[in-house]
């Protein structure tokens, strides 16, 4: 079977635009397409936000395809997927791929696992890409993608019609295109949608209070770690997250020994950051934590040990101890505002 | 009554860096040892939980070498009752674990599972962590469930069985999400909110004694298309110290012109 030239991208909305790992992953598509001369195109599944088609067109997007059903109204991976299979059995797309959320990774799973296809999770970069047509009619990628919680890339062939993958988040910085594309809005027919793909839908949802502000869209984290010491020595951390106008993320150490909470930690098994600033204070900077921050703009460490990664791998660093460096950076900060 | 399989994964433990073998297609675990992937402690517990509270029991599954039976053992000794081991030769020689791909793991497991039920005695439920550790392809619970005609949700953060329901809570975008599953399904669990039982001295004894069967996992069909490894290049360290707890004062001043400077702070 012949592809197309298209690169199809799996995109999930905000109630305030596209979601900013949705942007990365079109930019992405952007760089895969423009190997092979193929189009961008995006998969919205439920109501474009206002705006949404415009930010699609603005990053290079020539056609959203838009699945619109009711049964579609509740989250379900299995139904997404089908979604997803009904837009490759119309287009024929050379790649599809989705930002790796944790929507974006399992819808894909499943994707692959109904077209028999293989899927590469976290790809950081396509390496080499042939999308034209080849004589198994397959696209031939050769990507890197983030094993060890991204410590380590696996460099890996993924051929498949089409080649399926999901973008590791923040593997490129979402930019417009040189010239907006026409992002024509399509409707698209859910015809394989059927009552067992729906059977693992979302029953009920509980939106997150308001004061729990969300780790992964934060502007401004302040860190805890080991350092700390214990569960109720986190207060000039918290005041310091709160003069920033930032949240308080925390290491997995202290998530384990019960001193704060889960959905605190940052790190492969928690949330992944991006803030502007990330202040790491007595955070060691074990793989798997670094797994949850290097996207961080500018990252300053407070620790006692000048060796420790979080302080080798930061822009700055404070050594020296956090319940004497942190006060004092809350002072400076009062004692600057006062004047 | 709910039969609950439960599958685990030996892994490098990482901590600091990561070395590679000599041929860079595997991690050289051998100074930084091997453990459980981080999720699967809390998928062991839910097993655990639910075949206690609905009079079943937990089996655990393992795809992996010899020592492969260590990660067995803790499960065990949390109180799984018996497990299953997919043998395969160690790291490096043909046919390990390094070859599986995430369609032959799927494969593999789904093989038990039909004939634990051609055999009169089916797994309910199947219960895996998120993701691994190591491999990070997010797929093995999806593919399993395909296999099996079960339907699936990933990232649990709590489970619990009541008759023919399971009903999952996980986390979305906006806020936390509940599902209900009807049994038999797979579920795919994150840690957080599943708080796993330490081993007790009686429970690492009756672990040693459990029966473990050992059978040879089948040839991977697909393996992973991996080339190679590679280590991202080590950046020299360029960090500025911009002071000590000695002047904690000082310092302090040094970070919040930073933060200015960024535009965190308001000049």
């Amino acid at each position: 079977m012949s592809m197309s030239g298209v690169v199809l991208v799996l995109v999930e909305t905000e109630p305030d635009g596209m979601s900013t790992l949705s942007l990365e992953a079109v930019t992405f598509a952007r760089g895969v397409a423009e190997t092979g001369g193929a189009e961008v195109h995006g998969l919205v599944i439920g109501d474009l936000p206002a705006g949404g088609a415009a930010e699609l067109a603005s990053h290079g997007v020539a056609v959203a395809h838009q699945a619109l059903d009711a049964r579609l109204a509740d989250y379900c991976a299995a139904a997404w997927a089908s979604c997803v299979v009904d837009a490759v059995l119309q287009l024929r797309p050379a790649v599809a791929l989705a930002p790796a959320s944790p929507r974006g990774n399992e819808v894909m799973a499943h994707v692959a696992a109904r077209l028999d296809l293989r899927m590469a999770a976290n790809v950081t970069e396509v390496l080499s890409a042939r999308l034209g047509r080849t004589d198994t009619g397959d696209a031939q990628l050769l990507v890197h993608r983030q094993v060890m919680g991204g410590a380590v890339l696996e460099e890996s062939d993924l051929v498949g019609s089409p080649a399926l993958f999901t973008m590791a988040g923040h593997a490129v910085e979402h930019t417009p295109a040189a010239s907006p594309a026409a992002c024509t809005v399509q409707p698209l027919t859910p015809a394989s949608l059927s009552d067992a793909d729906l059977v693992a839908r979302v029953r009920r949802s509980v939106p997150v209070a308001s004061s729990g502000k969300d780790l992964s869209r934060a502007r401004v984290v302040v860190g805890g770690g080991r350092g700390v010491g214990g569960p109720d020595q986190f207060d000039e951390l918290v005041a310091l997250a709160e003069r920033l106008g930032g949240t308080l993320g925390v290491s997995r150490v202290v998530t384990s020994l019960g001193w704060r909470p889960h959905h605190e930690q940052v790190g492969q098994t928690g949330s992944r950051i991006t803030p502007d600033v990330y202040l790491a204070c007595g955070i060691s900077g074990a793989i798997q934590h670094w797994a949850g921050c290097s996207s961080s703009k500018t990252i300053i460490a407070v620790n006692t040990d000048p060796e420790a990664p979080m302080v080798t791998k930061a822009h700055y660093a404070v050594i020296g101890d956090l319940h004497q460096v942190v006060p004092a950076i809350n002072a400076e900060l009062e004692s600057r505002h006062q004047h | 009554m709910s039969n609950v399989l439960v599958c685990i994964k030996r892994v490098p433990a990482s901590s600091g860096q990561v070395l590679l073998t000599d041929d860079v297609m595997s991690v050289d675990a051998r100074h930084v040892g091997h453990t459980l992937s981080p999720h699967e402690e809390c998928a062991i517990e839910a097993a655990v939980q639910i075949a206690g509270d609905t009079g079943g029991a937990a089996t655990v599954l393992t795809l992996g070498p010899d020592s492969a039976v260590d990660q067995l053992r803790e499960a065990l000794a949390v109180g799984a009752s018996s497990a299953v081991h997919l043998h395969t030769p160690e790291t490096g020689e043909p046919g390990s674990a390094d070859e599986y791909g995430p369609a032959d793991v799927a494969e593999a497991i789904a093989s038990v599972v039909r004939r634990r039920a051609e055999g009169g005695e089916p797994f309910d439920l199947v219960v895996l962590g998120n993701d691994a550790a190591d491999t990070g392809d997010f797929q093995v619970g999806v593919r399993l469930a395909h296999l099996l005609g079960r339907p699936v949700v990933t990232g649990a953060r709590s489970l619990s069985v009541a008759g023919d329901v399971v009903t999952v809570i996980g986390d979305g975008p906006g806020g936390t999400e509940e599902f209900e599953l009807p049994l038999p399904c797979v579920v795919t669990v994150k840690e957080g909110d599943i708080s796993p039982r330490y081993p007790s001295i009686p429970g690492r004894l009756k672990a040693k004694k459990a029966p473990v069967e050992a059978i040879d996992a089948p040839p991977a069909a697909q393996g992973t298309a991996r080339r190679r490894l590679v280590l991202p290049p080590e950046q020299p360290s360029t960090v500025q110290v911009l002071g000590t707890d000695k002047d904690a004062t000082s310092a302090a001043a040094a970070v919040v012109d930073v933060l200015r400077t960024i535009g965190v702070v308001a000049r």
